[in-house]
């Protein structure tokens, strides 16, 4: 009976997620925006080329008017930005590619998360089966009933 | 007054020397008992005074700046280069952290502060609070050696003196920066405590956990400084550089944020240690990072290693920290080494689901997110030497790569308060989670239902995606701190027969830490709601002649004109702007251009309306030079509100946590509610 229901809540929860996810139509593309927070303005602002708003900005004018003439003449993102980074060198993206040694940038921070959380599940493991291998043989359940009632008088922050 | 200034720093530089000489040769003597003609323990005390008089001496050549700011000293190069006559007052104070020289000052000023209070305290441990002293010292001596010959403040113009100065920074000319920087640097210095308090309980060999007891408070209020300091950089950042946004992923930025996250993770991994004795190497190395990172954050400032819209010109003084750094390393490694053995400890859990591994997992993340933002921050260098050029890290990396680890912390913020320690069962994990799921659930059916799409033109929105699963795990998050609370209240409502907001008092003055932790974490998911936001701003940009209008989500902007100020700093354009809401005129908005005489450099001053769903947030640009019109740019920023509340809840919550734990009935002998 129980199962029965849980089974129908997650029924009904799936279904809810799917009508909301189906329902509506995506925004228009703006290829545009799009591009133009994946490059840097090359004044020296450090600002993303979408959001440089510095009135008389030497740079950011006609570099947002050549993204624009990029798509106009029916190119594909990839040749754009590499269109940039020929003119302008590697910083004017803001991110860095995933080519190379580049890629590393990318990889590296997943490479380490992904082995620290191996590690720490290990250690946890390892931590845990050390007690139950060290602790005394279970059996007695006045002791058991004991630490338990310590347990809840003590479980603090 | 130069040379006021310049001798007090010397002779402050003189009595940091004897402070950390004496200090450590007595406590040399007091370990090894070496038989000597003077007891060390008097000579410890010298060194103590020595300290304090240290902090009298540095607090002389801040009053000999401040003194010469508002005097309008341009003899002094620093005076000349940071302030003018013109300057408002409270901004000449400002003048004392706005340069390279005088911020130094400030930190060892602060420094200097810190071990007096600990000096002045030493009797709750005479012998610990004097190998802290001696290590705080020897920083101390580090930063007056930088002050006296690599960055004098004092220095003195060379050729005529001028008549006015070229004024402070425009951006630096804002009420927050007049406490940003002190609370930013009171973080940033703080941490030299717990870390001096960490290294001598270890140089001695301290027995049990007490020190950790002894440097909780300075932990945590520090921490709250850098928190704060952070936050208000950043409230600084989105009021006055007027790019909608306030957290850019600059380095400097950066460098503020990754001591921050590995103290917030020796401020969790630390009860470990209190409570069961684990992790003692673990928390010493996390104190010993976090204070080195403080150090790197100011050698990328200073050495001009990476390039940042705040940094210091690029000087000498890298070179001091790199040193300064390597040896401060080297001490911590040798020390360890030779002490290791003392910091032994059970490595014993007894579940593999319980709080005390959802606090390994904490440490986790937050170590991993500190590895993620350091290697943002030092890639270009990296790739420089690689490939020979650089590339930019700039915020479509970060919130690629880091914000899903923030995720993934925000969940574990959630999970581990409902962890009890040593173990937990299947039942209790199931009751619960029950409710923090059905939040999580019927959240992300909320936002899908009105709009909140994780996908556009048929691929995946990463800023919407992430957004609806920040504000999924928030409610989840909420909902399960919350429910704590209230299931306490209720307990003691029963027990008690107190009222409900009685009861929950109660319930945090028995547990102060536990709760004012809580309440830390809750004000964190309000942050988290706030940035999340971020992924639904809007903007448009228009040049706008007289009554033409700007529609921006429920708000109509009209120009009725234009006007224009000026006084002895600055001359101001300002734009005038009617703001209608639902065909009615609600108020006006005033951005502001200003140009200041002093340095003849522009800036913009943001006009903000805030409330709790967004901000209506506009630029004045400036006008156009063919048609004389102004340029207006104007955002719809939602819940960003939410941020600067949330940090006013982490606030109250490190201070309630600060709060000394009521004593239970049978200790205070009267009342019995609390039995």
């Amino acid at each position: 009976m129980r199962l029965n229901f849980w089974t129908k809540a997650i029924q009904a929860l799936t279904l809810a997620v799917a009508v909301c996810f189906s329902v509506g139509a995506a925004g228009p593309s703006n290829r545009f925006s799009d591009l133009s927070h994946r490059l840097m303005c090359t004044c020296g602002c450090a600002e993303i080329l979408g959001e440089c708003n510095h009135v008389g900005c030497p740079n950011s004018a006609g570099e947002l008017d050549e993204l624009r003439a990029g798509i106009a003449a029916g190119k594909s993102d990839d040749e754009i930005l590499k269109g940039f980074v020929a003119k302008y060198g590697a910083v004017v993206l803001a991110a860095p590619s995933k080519e190379g040694f580049d890629l590393v940038a990318w990889i590296a921070p997943f490479a380490v998360f992904a082995a620290a959380l191996l590690g720490t599940i290990l250690l946890v493991r390892r931590w845990s089966i050390g007690k139950m291998q060290s602790e005394a043989p279970a059996g007695d359940p006045a002791m058991d009933a004991l630490k338990e009632k310590i347990r809840r008088e003590t479980d603090g922050d | 007054m130069a040379s006021f200034g310049s001798s007090a720093l010397v002779i402050a530089l003189a009595l940091a020397a004897w402070n950390l000489l004496a200090g450590a040769v007595a406590l040399w003597m007091i370990a090894t008992r070496q038989p000597s003609a003077i007891s060390p323990e008097r000579l410890a005390d010298t060194a103590r005074r020595a300290g304090i008089a240290g902090f009298i001496a540095v607090t002389a050549a801040a009053f000999a700046l401040i003194w010469s700011v508002f005097t309008n000293d341009f003899s002094i190069t620093y005076i000349m280069e940071h302030s003018n006559r013109a300057l408002p007052a409270a901004y000449k104070f400002s003048a004392l952290w706005s340069g390279q020289e005088g911020s130094l000052l400030l930190w060892a000023w602060l420094l200097g502060a810190y071990g007096f209070v600990l000096r002045l305290t030493h009797k709750k441990d005479v012998k610990l609070y004097a190998y802290a002293g001696a290590i705080l010292a020897g920083i101390q001596v580090f930063f007056l050696l930088v002050l006296n010959f690599a960055a004098p403040p004092f220095a003195l113009l060379k050729g005529a003196i001028p008549d006015d100065g070229n004024g402070l920074n425009p951006l630096l000319q804002y009420p927050e920066m007049v406490i940003h920087p002190p609370m930013l640097y009171l973080g940033y210095v703080g941490f030299s405590v717990p870390f001096a308090f960490a290294l001598g309980a270890l140089m001695m060999r301290y027995p049990g956990e007490k020190w950790i007891k002894i440097t909780r408070i300075w932990t945590m209020v520090t921490w709250m400084f850098l928190t704060c300091g952070i936050f208000l950089g950043m409230h600084w950042a989105y009021a006055v550089l007027g790019w909608g946004g306030y957290w850019g992923w600059d380095p400097v930025e950066n460098a503020s944020f990754m001591p921050w996250l590995t103290g917030t993770a020796f401020l969790h991994s630390v009860m470990m240690q209190e409570k069961k004795g684990m992790m003692k190497s673990w928390n010493v190395w996390l104190i010993f990072t976090t204070f080195l990172l403080t150090l790197l954050g100011t050698l990328l400032t200073r050495a001009g290693l990476v390039s940042s819209v705040h940094a210091f010109a690029q000087s000498s003084i890298g070179t001091w920290f790199m040193v300064f750094m390597g040896i401060v390393l080297a001490v911590c490694i040798f020390t360890y080494i030779l002490q290791r053995s003392h910091l032994k400890s059970e490595q014993h859990l007894e579940s593999l689901v319980s709080r005390e591994s959802s606090f390994l997992f904490n440490n986790l993340v937050l170590l991993a997110a500190c590895f993620v933002i350091l290697w943002g921050t030092l890639f270009p260098i990296l790739s420089e030497y690689v490939q020979g050029s650089k590339v930019t890290v700039g915020a479509p990396w970060y919130n690629a790569v880091a914000v899903p680890i923030g995720l993934f912390l925000l969940f574990l913020t959630g999970v581990g308060p409902l962890l009890p320690w040593r173990a937990t069962s299947l039942r209790a994990i199931r009751r619960n989670f029950v409710l923090p799921s059905i939040a999580l659930w019927v959240t992300v059916i909320v936002c899908l239902a009105v709009g909140v799409r994780p996908w556009k033109d048929g691929a995946l929105d990463q800023g919407h995606f992430y957004a609806l699963v920040a504000f999924a795990l928030s409610a989840a998050v909420m909902t399960a701190i919350l429910s704590e609370f209230l299931r306490g209240a209720a307990v003691i409502a029963r027990q008690s027969g107190r009222n409900y907001f009685s009861a929950m008092y109660l319930l945090i003055h028995r547990n102060t830490r536990r709760y004012g932790g809580y309440l830390i974490h809750i004000g964190v998911v309000i942050v988290v709601i706030g940035l999340a936001g971020a992924a639904f701003n809007r903007n448009v940009e228009r040049e706008m002649a007289l009554n033409d209008k700007i529609e921006i989500g429920p708000y109509t902007l009209v120009n009725v004109g234009a006007t224009e100020d000026s006084n002895d700093n600055y001359n101001s354009e300002y734009a005038r702007l009617d703001v209608y809401r639902g065909g009615r005129n609600e108020f006006q908005m005033t951005p502001e251009r200003r140009v200041y005489l002093a340095s003849e450099q522009p800036q913009t001053m943001v006009a903000i309306h805030s409330t709790l769903p967004w901000d209506l947030y506009v630029v004045y640009e400036g006008t156009n030079p063919d048609t004389g019109q102004p340029i207006i740019k104007a955002f719809l920023n939602p819940l960003v509100g939410w941020i600067w509340a949330g940090v006013a809840v982490m606030v109250i919550g490190t201070l309630i946590a600060l709060v000394p734990n009521l004593k239970p009935a049978t200790q205070r002998g009267g009342d019995t509610v609390a039995s």
